[in-house]
């Protein structure tokens, strides 16, 4: 059993100054989930009639991407390829200070302490990263259509982003090209997609940069902090079909 | 939105400017170098190189807008990319997910550039001033003197060095980063990284060498 201190963005509403509390924890068991000592945290704050800590969370096993907090210093904490609902308290140590925000980002502002608005994200997607398929049912077996299979792993790859927004977080400069070239690239990869690959790419880097997410100056430190281990060859990807796509019109 | 409006074309025209600038800066390196082998043969080659009507009315005018231009650029970059960040984290662990040289190239690039303001005070403003403002007769033997006249100063050669150490990791970055900024990154990028690492240590190495050397031997 661990003892901890924890510092925790506190912020009433996207209006609010918002601060940094501290809060001890007792008897915090390494086998627990970040978020279950999140949990129990929030239990000890409701029997003091404090406002528990607001936080995103949905699945809890990495697969939804909802759950978003800046811990120590890094997106998800410290392990890698996990996301906070797959961080142990085991990767901590007994008399340790946790420092928790929320991710920081213009374009992810801040709604309540640890909850940021990542609808941006939703925008750039609507911008383009679709298909425009007719789902009428008489819509061609995907199977059908020969796809090399480097490129079939590569758009597979690029589409287990999940879009939870540790890249922008991470990155010095907040930028979002991580998460939009997966989806720019999980696309361009395959036949169906390269259809409407020109105007994809135009569309949703105009709504990133509409967005006000900075520009990449290639770090790398995206890579390393994403939970599902998305390659920066992506974004080589989109900046090849951005320009292609400009000089094309 | 046009190209270089967007944050990719704007990335781009940094790679582009910042590659030129390599090209410049071998042929900077190649033509110092020989200063420590032959006084005449520098001498030769700075002669031409000063006198050339296409090296200064062309290619000198195109060296300085790409060296304007990147700067420029490079502070706009910096200058949006600070504003996408309002709120600072309170904790922030930059150093675990990406090397000092990548997160902090304003910090080398501010260096170099005080640099080149000291490098055009030295030789750059000078040599204007004999050519164009007084006028001065030709005299394609007078170059490696006053090269090594500048280097005589240990407080100098000292700035020279220091800053050569900050061209070195700008370069680090930057050289290899040109190219994933212009959608490369394959099976060569590997390779890339060593030519990149081998010409950052290289070059500015070779610099501070050539300065040390004149210092060195200038007595």
């Amino acid at each position: 059993m661990m003892n901890l201190t924890l510092k925790v963005w506190r912020q009433a509403n996207a209006d609010a100054k918002g601060k940094m509390e501290t809060y001890q924890m007792k008897e915090v068991s390494p086998d627990m989930s970040f978020l279950e000592m999140m949990d129990v945290l929030n239990e000890q704050l409701i029997e003091k009639g404090i406002d528990p800590v607001a936080f995103d969370h949905d699945c809890r096993e990495g697969i939804c991407g909802m759950c978003s907090m800046f811990i120590n210093g890094e997106a998800h904490g410290p392990d890698r390829l996990v996301t906070t609902c797959q961080l142990h308290m085991r990767k901590f140590k007994d008399g340790d200070t946790i420092t928790i925000e929320p991710f920081r980002a213009k374009a992810f502002p801040v709604i309540k302490d640890l909850t940021v608005d990542r609808s941006s994200f939703d925008r750039i997607q609507q911008a383009g990263g679709f298909v425009s398929v007719n789902t009428s049912g008489n819509t061609q077996d995907a199977n059908a259509i020969p796809i090399d299979k480097h490129d079939a792993d590569k758009a597979f790859d690029a589409a287990a982003c999940i879009g939870c927004g540790a890249c922008v977080a991470t990155c010095k400069n907040a930028s979002a090209m991580l998460f939009v070239s997966a989806k720019v690239s999980q696309y361009a990869l395959l036949p169906q997609g390269k259809v409407e690959a020109t105007d994809r790419v135009l569309n949703m880097v105009h709504q990133m940069d509409m967005e006000g997410f900075g520009n990449c100056t290639n770090t790398g430190a995206c890579e390393v902090e994403c939970p599902k281990g998305i390659s920066l060859e992506n974004i080589a990807r989109m900046n090849r079909e951005y320009l292609y796509a400009s000089l094309k019109g | 939105m046009t190209l270089i409006a967007s944050s990719i074309g704007k990335k781009l025209a940094m790679a582009l400017s910042g590659l030129f600038l390599v090209v410049f800066l071998t042929q900077h390196f190649v033509i110092n170098m020989t200063s420590v082998f032959s006084e005449s043969l520098f001498n030769e080659i700075s002669h031409f190189m000063g006198n050339n009507a296409l090296v200064q009315m062309i290619l000198q005018p195109i060296l300085i807008f790409g060296v304007l231009f990147h700067f420029t650029m490079g502070f706009v970059l910096e200058l949006q990319n600070s504003k996408s960040r309002s709120i600072k984290y309170k904790s922030y662990k930059g150093s675990a997910n990406a090397p000092w040289v990548s997160r902090n190239m304003i910090v080398s690039g501010i260096v170099i550039l005080l640099f080149l303001g000291l490098h055009f005070y030295d030789f750059w403003f000078p040599e204007m001033n004999y050519k164009y403002v007084e006028v001065m007769p030709l005299n394609p033997d007078r170059y490696f003197e006053e090269m090594i006249h500048k280097f005589e100063s240990p407080v100098r050669v000292g700035i020279y060095v220091f800053s050569f150490l900050f061209l070195a990791l700008h370069l680090y970055h930057g050289f290899a980063s040109s190219f994933q900024s212009m959608g490369l990154n394959n099976k060569y990028s590997k390779a890339i990284k060593s030519i990149t690492a081998a010409f950052a240590i290289v070059v500015p190495v070779g610099f501070a060498v050539i300065a040390l050397f004149h210092h060195l031997t200038a007595f």
